[in-house]
């Protein structure tokens, strides 16, 4: 059995970012980019789901879709215990949103024919919270979000999965499999990569694909696919509160006389 | 295609407060989008959430009986709200950004066609168009959507960006069957948070609390120190939590606990997602300590320090003569 994993390579910004010239996205150039935390916690729990079965039996498969450059996100999954790593990639995918990025993993999940699907519950930079329950609904298979806590046997037709709600409450419920799962921080504690699984993720080869490759149609990629178009980013006007300044002894000391201000 | 749809969302027989944040926000946006403003309520008994549902600008109640709705289910609630679009064609529609949300919604968006935003704070609608702002890199920019060519718009709203109605209303309800989906999943039992051991972060005036920004599970003890020797209870983002360096009865947000009763609220390497912000950005005196001068923490902060939260907490101890 395969285990598909989507990941996502997450921007954060430097103190001064500026925009691109078009003022819909942060110029690239001031963002620094990193495997999608929530997705950490995805490839961790289809990693555990292969460790845990016999030798051999289940395969470990990531998937991203964008650049070159985010080939480095596919080689820290691989030194994390991913088995293989494909990329898909074209001009035409640049106006995609969540359901048009959704649309081409659902197509590697058709190919691929994996028995679960587990993406992050969302992304760290923008939050959309889409993309994971996009495949499912894509595909037609059970689905289900923010899971704190997988039981899955490879082969079982049910999957027994822990939710997490508002305030901490947490739903036991049974999936059917195959299903798209997504995954929320904490549901196990991810592993670090060794330094020679990094020198053997480093050597493994990545399949790069276009969405042609894939089989999915211009007319349901990038743009043409998407449900909504960015209009504009800007940075907000924001209240702005008074900034301490100082050495730290001195900023210590404002703080406790603003604790003995609002404390009375 | 006019008016707005609305879907009730409920959990253990309760409405949840997102849904009259939802029907606030219709009714500012009726008068611009037109038609009717419609709730939709899935369950085995709708006819309390009806009741609740019927305030503010709501004109129609719709409720749709299913046993297998008496917990959430998203296959069965998308077959219903899916069909109730395709029937009544709304110009919009609304849901909170909520964990049931995020596992109905896009199934919805996508099989109806229509225009799709999440955790929206902001929505205007010009020349008969709906325009959405959310957030995007960790709240640090804002981001206006807009939906070419797509007639029905969906849109999951951010939990507290709207203000709530609750003045009453007597809107016509009507009971309809809809849907033929079936449950894909099947719920088994409810599990409480662990008791807070004591920890009471809804009740404290006074939490200074610490993220990820603590660096180590050795630094935390300190804090836990500090805290005491200020006289707050000792709060944490999800990381710490998550972590098993603190219990999470000291966590603060969405999925821990909101800090009801709090006027002072110190928050030490937290960045300030949302999901944090919920728990905490109500609190009159925020004052944030963190490395990153555009952490998102400031924007909500009255009083700032740009540092090394270890810096700081070590100064405090000395001035207080904490140990
Ligand atoms: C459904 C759902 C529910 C969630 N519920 C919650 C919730 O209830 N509560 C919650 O907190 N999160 C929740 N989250 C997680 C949330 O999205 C963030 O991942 C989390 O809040 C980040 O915690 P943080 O700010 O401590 O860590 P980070 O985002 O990693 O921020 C750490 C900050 O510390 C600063 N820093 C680092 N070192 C130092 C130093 N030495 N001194 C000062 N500053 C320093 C950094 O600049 C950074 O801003 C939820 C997520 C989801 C999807």
């Amino acid at each position: 059995m395969k285990i598909l994993v989507p990941v996502k390579r997450v921007a954060s910004l430097d103190d001064e970012f500026e925009l691109n010239d078009d003022g819909r996205d942060v110029d690239p150039d001031f963002c620094e980019f990193d495997l999608n935390e929530f997705d950490e916690y995805a490839l961790e729990a289809a990693v555990q789901i292969k460790e845990a079965a016999p030798e051999g039996t289940v395969e470990v498969v990531v998937l991203t879709i964008g650049p070159d450059d985010a080939d480095d996100v596919l080689r820290k999954a691989l030194a994390k215990g991913a088995d293989r790593a494909i990329r898909v990639d074209d001009a035409g995918l640049e106006e995609a949103d969540r359901v048009a990025i959704a649309r081409v993993i659902a197509q590697v999940a058709e190919n691929e024919e994996p028995g679960l699907v587990l993406c992050g519950a969302q992304s760290a930079d923008q939050g959309h919270a889409q993309t994971g329950m996009s495949v499912a609904a894509l595909l037609g298979w059970a689905r289900t979000a923010v899971v704190s806590k997988l039981d899955f046997t490879p082969g079982a037709a049910t999957a027994q999965v822990e939710r997490e709600l508002e305030g901490g409450l947490v739903e036991r419920i049974e999936v059917e499999t195959p299903a798209v799962l997504t995954i929320q921080l904490g549901i196990n504690t991810p592993r670090y990569a060794s330094l020679r699984s990094i020198k053997q993720a480093n050597a493994k080869p990545i399949e790069c694909l276009t969405p042609q490759d894939i089989g999915l149609a211009a007319a349901e990629i990038g743009g043409a696919g998407a449900l909504s178009r960015v209009r504009r980013v800007f940075v907000p006007e924001r209240g702005r509160g008074e900034i301490i300044a100082g050495t730290p002894s001195q900023q210590a000391a404002r703080l406790l006389e603003i604790i003995s201000e609002v404390n009375g | 295609m006019s008016g707005i749809l609305i879907l009730a969302e409920h959990r253990r027989g309760t409405l949840r407060d997102a849904t009259l944040e939802a029907i606030g926000a219709a009714g500012t946006l009726k008068a611009v989008l037109g038609g009717p403003v419609t709730v939709l309520v899935i369950a085995a008994d709708p006819a309390p959430l009806a009741k609740a549902v019927s305030v503010g600008a709501v004109d129609e109640v719709i409720t749709v009986a299913r046993p297998d709705a008496a917990t959430y289910e998203p296959h069965v609630y998308e077959a219903v709200l899916r069909s109730v679009i395709a029937q009544r064609l709304p110009a919009l529609v609304l849901m909170s950004h909520s964990v049931d949300s995020f596992s109905l919604a896009p199934a919805v968006a996508i099989g109806e066609g229509l225009g799709f935003a999440t955790d929206v704070f902001g929505v205007a609608v010009e020349d008969g168009e709906v325009v959405a702002t959310r957030a995007g890199y960790n709240e640090k920019v804002f981001v206006e959507i807009d939906f070419p060519g797509r007639t029905g718009v969906l849109l999951t709203l951010r939990g507290g960006a709207f203000a709530p109605e609750t003045a009453p209303a007597s809107p016509a309800v009507s009971a309809l069957e809809a849907g033929d989906g079936k449950a894909r999943s099947k719920h088994l039992d409810w599990r409480d948070p662990p008791a807070s051991g004591g920890i009471d972060i809804p009740g404290s005036p006074f939490i200074l609390s610490i993220g990820r920004g603590v660096g180590d599970e050795a630094n935390v003890a300190q804090f836990l120190e500090l805290a005491d020797g200020l006289g707050a209870t000792l709060g944490c983002s999800r990381p710490i939590a998550d972590n098993g360096w603190l219990p999470k009865a000291r966590q603060v947000g969405q999925s821990g606990q909101l800090a009801a009763k709090c006027n002072l609220y110190i928050a030490m390497g937290i960045s300030g997602s949302v999901q944090h912000q919920w728990g905490m950005k109500h609190v009159e005196t925020i004052v944030a300590i963190n490395k990153d001068p555009e952490a998102s923490i400031f924007t909500i902060a009255r009083y700032g320090i740009v540092g090394d939260m270890l810096e700081i907490a070590e100064e405090l101890r000395k001035q207080k003569g904490i140990q």
